[in-house]
Formats: C-alpha cells, structure tokens, sequence
C-alpha cells in the first residue's frame, strides 16, 4: 500500500508545532483514502523526537539520520530524503511551510521530478484518484488558486501554519521505526553553522487575544505593550514595523507572515494593505484605531475608532 | 565576484481584480512593479560588488512589457540584463520556471546567485531553492544581511524565533529577505545612458537552447483547476465616536465583555 508521508521538523524544544498540524491532516486524509500515514524525521540525535512520534497513530517513523546532518544544509536534507524516497516509494509527502521545510520540499520536487504544491491553506484528497487539491493563496491572500499535481508523479505538499490542528495522541506507542542511513559524503555539506540564536516563543497564529501595531506608532510599541500586559494579549506587528526592527518576523501578521484565528486583535496604526489584512481575516472581533478616517482599515474592523492611539491607549489601559 | 540577481514583474497586488464569472485574475487595470524582495536581493548584489568588484546581472523570465523594468535595475547600478522571453515558456509553474532561470543562469555565468525570498503575486518562495537544485550549488534562504570576506560568504539567515549565522563559499544561491535593506533610486544620469544607448538582451527559447519539454505549461508537473476569490468577512464597522475619554470608556466595555465570552 501506497503510503503517505509527513516530514517532521525538530528543534531545540521538540517537534515543530506546524509538523503536528500537518500529521493532523496527513492523517485524516490517510484514513479518508484508505492509506497508511508515516513520519519522517531527518537529521541528528533526535532520538528522543523519533520515540515521542511513535505516541501518534502512525504506521511507521523513518528516521533518515547521519552525523552530516546535525546542521541544517537543504543540499545534504534533500538528497537524503531523496534517497528515502527511491527506496520506499511514497505517494505524497507534506510539509510544514517553514524556512527550512520549503527548502527541502522545493529541491526534492526537482531532483524527483515531482509537482509541489506550496503554501496550502486548505487541503483535501480526492478519494478515487487519491490525488491531493491543495489552495495556494496568492496576490497578498484574496485569490486561492486549487492546485493538483500532473497524475503518476510524486505529490509534494507545504502548509502554512496554524491551519491545521495537531493530532491526538494514540493510546500505545506502536510506530514501527525504520532507521535509514543516507549515503552522503563529506563533500556534499557546503553550508557551515557559525552561530544560531533561538528564544522559544509562543506562536502567534495559536494566541487567543493579540494587540497589532501598525506604522502609526512610529516604532514605540510601549503603549501596545502595556495594554497587552493589561489584558494578557499577545504582541504582534505589520510587516513595515517587522522590517524597521521593532519586532521579530515571528510575531509579523499578513500573507508573508502569520495568519491569526483570535478572539480578539486590537488593531492600531496600521492603515490595512491588503496582504496585512488576509492575516485577521479569521479574527474573530477586530478593534481599530487610526488617526485616518478614511483608511482600509476600518472596512476590516468591527468598531472603528478615528484618534490618537497614544491618547487613547493609555486611557483605555487605566480603565481595565 | 560575478553576481545573477533574478528578479519578477509583479502587478500591484491592491489593483488586481478577480472576475467571478470568468474565474479568471484580472490584472489589465493593475499597474506593475519589480517584485519587492527581488530590489532587496538586486540591492544586496549592489553592495557586495561596491564593497569586493565584480559585475551585476539581472535576470528574468517573461513577456516583452518587463523590458523597461529590467532597464530600470540597470540604471539602479546592475551591469547588464538579460530577459527569457518566448510564448512557449508561458504558464509555466515553478518546476519550468525555475529549469529555464537556471539554464540562463549557467549561459550567463556566475559566482553567486541572488533572488528575493519569494514573489509578492504568488509567493511561495519555491523556485529560488529549486533554480540552486538545477544548479546543484547550495542555497541559504531568508537572508538578513550577506558578507564576503575572502571569497566566503557569510550570511545572516531568519529562522523561527530567531537567526543563524552559516558560511560557504562560491558558486552559491542566497534568497534574500523582503524588507532587509533599503533598494537605492535608479541614478540619474545612468537613466539616461541606459534610455539612450543601453541593450537589453532578449532570448528565446530556442537560442536558450532548452529542453521544450520541460518548459512552458507542457513541462509543469501541477495545474491550477480553479481560482477562487474569498469572500468578504461581514464586518460590524461600528464607528465609535465622542471624547478620548468617552471612547476610551466604550472601548473598555467591549473589550470585557470578550474577555468573558
């Protein structure tokens, strides 16, 4: 039986969040289509990653590992997978959309002659053909075009984050491990690791409650932050705030950055271009405040206040 | 330090329509622009060659309206540029784009490969890793700030919650990250030599020399079955008025109120 794979990441604190959305749906869609759903984890002493994946209701964990890949290099990742694929044959792989994943994805897709489908937001199989129809957003978020790859070439899949949910665990560890090594050489590593700086972080398409600044707060997000302490929001920023520093791309909301399912998003200075506002579409109750009365923003927002964010927030702070 | 910068001609995404009825992208009102990321990679380039020498290539693939564009990166300070451009190699998804950006990529000759991290129109990021596949050099992406010391290259990468530092050395393809750095203004005077006297090259397929197979929509491994535009969310647009204070005060109550819902 023709297998579905989903390529989990790992870091420093485990599994990466968007690996487990996309086994949700590797598995859901596995099940729909009669088969099986796999794991595969590559890189280095991630032995304890590899055992906690066999908690889920996978069929097997290829663990693809060589001491070349203890730094991430999409040369030596790619061309290991690619060996993993010759063997074992799988019908579809799915991929988190991450800095790296991409990478891998992209370069497998050429070295096997694969269709990829990038950047899914939505993703079903059809059950007689057993082919994937993945949504690619594109022209900032307000267009999806539904893509299928050409019919008996390798399915390659990336997915954004925090569109779909992680799975639950099984009852017993039954995954079956299968440890693969790679034939790589020496010379096949070309990027050396020099310094990695990392601050775990809580991800921001997961908060429940986010205040967002725009440029209109010029760069001070101190009363942004205050009022999120105050309420116990999160922080996040538009794209030209993530671009002047003022916060990490991690918390950058919009179609090159994070889409949010919130409650809440307090929304102030930002003006709302369209590939910002694809990012609160799924917010529940949006709050603006901007300073122009005729800014985008206001057609996006559920109560709309034209002022000064740094009069009102202050005040706005003292009265919760 | 010989340096490709690809880059896109992209519409304005806030002027492209959608026609329900067609399905169909309707991008004849929008007005075009270089990709963002792209004048981010060409400024990249810029830098290093004011900082070690070397030369400046822009390339890209499409119809016969990106010439002015392209002149435009050269009068921005790139050295020369060259455009793919023939009707077989249309539709074409990033498997086909990212063969021909690469057989031009060898034609012209290089040290180092610069792209933006992906395009404003589709935006997935595929075809700068794809085209250092082709190449079978290595690729570092979402880059924040590239250096060449000593004919290595260090480069600054993002990465979730945080950054790398990684090194390699030459031949090598960087994508760099939208918005790390600020594009410079075409120059003046070089505007007008490049109105006046400069010549774009132009190539088509054939004097490509690529394999027609694997270009244009015939050489594309996906297809797009429909586009679909997404509906409008209903939004209250409620518009609260009154002093800073009275607002503040409403702002208040409905903020609790989701807090206990």
């Amino acid at each position: 039986m023709q297998e579905l794979w989903v390529y989990v990441e790992a870091l420093e604190d485990g599994v990466e969040n968007v690996s487990l959305e996309v086994m949700g749906k590797g598995l859901e869609l596995a099940a729909k289509k009669g088969m099986e759903c796999s794991a595969v984890v590559v890189g280095w002493g991630l032995d304890k990653v590899v055992n906690e994946l066999r908690g889920y209701n996978l069929s097997r964990v290829y663990y693809v590992a060589d001491e070349l890949l203890k730094t991430f290099d999409s040369s030596t990742f790619s061309k290991s997978l690619h060996q993993l694929v010759e063997t074992y044959q799988p019908a579809a792989i799915l991929f988190g959309a991450t800095y790296n994943g991409t990478d891998v994805a992209a370069r497998l897709a050429i070295r096997t002659g694969a269709g990829m489908i990038a950047h899914v937001v939505a993703l079903d199989i059809e059950e007689d053909t057993g082919m994937l129809v993945g949504d690619v957003p594109g022209f900032g978020g307000n267009i999806v075009a539904a893509c299928k790859c050409r019919p008996s070439v390798l399915q390659l899949v990336t997915v954004r984050h925090g569109i779909f949910n992680p799975p639950e665990k099984g009852e017993s560890p039954k995954a079956e491990v299968i440890h693969f090594k790679p034939q790589l050489e020496k010379t096949d590593a070309k990027v050396r690791l020099v310094e990695r700086k990392v601050e775990p972080r809580k991800e921001i398409s997961r908060a429940e409650l986010v205040v967002i600044a725009g440029m209109g707060t010029g760069g001070d997000l101190t009363p942004i932050r205050k009022l999120a302490e105050k309420i116990g929001a999160d922080v996040a920023v538009t794209r030209p705030l993530a671009d002047m520093g003022a916060a990490p791309r991690d918390v950058q909301i919009g179609s090159t950055g994070y889409s949010l399912k919130s409650r809440l998003a307090i929304v102030a200075g930002v003006s709302g271009a369209i590939h910002f506002v694809s990012g609160i579409r799924d917010v529940k109750t949006v709050i603006s405040i901007n300073t122009d009365k005729e800014a985008p923003i206001f057609q996006f927002s559920d109560y709309c206040v034209v002022g000064d964010l740094f009069k009102i927030i202050p005040r706005l702070v003292e009265m919760l | 330090m010989k340096i490709v910068v690809c880059v896109k001609v992209v519409p304005k995404i806030e002027e492209v329509r959608f026609n329900p009825e067609t399905k169909t992208v309707d991008r004849s009102k929008a007005s075009n622009e270089i990709n963002e990321a792209d004048k981010n990679a060409l400024e990249a380039a810029l830098q290093i060659k004011q900082k070690i020498g070397g030369e400046v290539v822009v390339l890209s693939m499409g119809p016969p309206f990106f010439e002015p564009f392209l002149k435009l990166c050269v009068a921005m300070g790139a050295d020369d540029a060259v455009l793919i451009s023939d009707p077989v190699l249309a539709a074409a998804d990033t498997y086909a784009t990212s063969y021909v950006l690469a057989q031009a990529i060898k034609r012209i000759g290089f040290d180092l490969v610069l792209c933006g991290e992906s395009t404003a129109d589709s935006g997935t990021g595929q075809v700068p890793p794809q085209i250092a596949e082709w190449l079978n050099i290595p690729n570092i992406s979402y880059a924040s700030h590239i250096d060449v010391v000593n004919k290595k290259m260090i480069v600054k990468r993002t990465i979730r919650n945080g950054y790398e530092i990684v090194e390699t050395e030459p031949p090598a393809l960087v994508s760099v990250e939208l918005g790390s750095n600020t594009p410079r203004f075409p120059d003046f005077k070089r505007k007008r030599w490049v109105d006046k006297e400069f010549q774009l090259k132009v190539w088509t397929a054939a004097q490509l020399g690529v394999d027609l197979d694997k270009v244009g929509r015939r050489g594309s491994k996906t297809d797009v079955i429909e586009l679909k535009e997404l509906s409008p969310i209903e939004r209250r647009r409620e518009i609260i008025t009154g002093s800073e204070e009275e607002i503040a005060v409403r702002l208040a109550d409905i903020i609790k109120a989701e807090l206990t819902t």
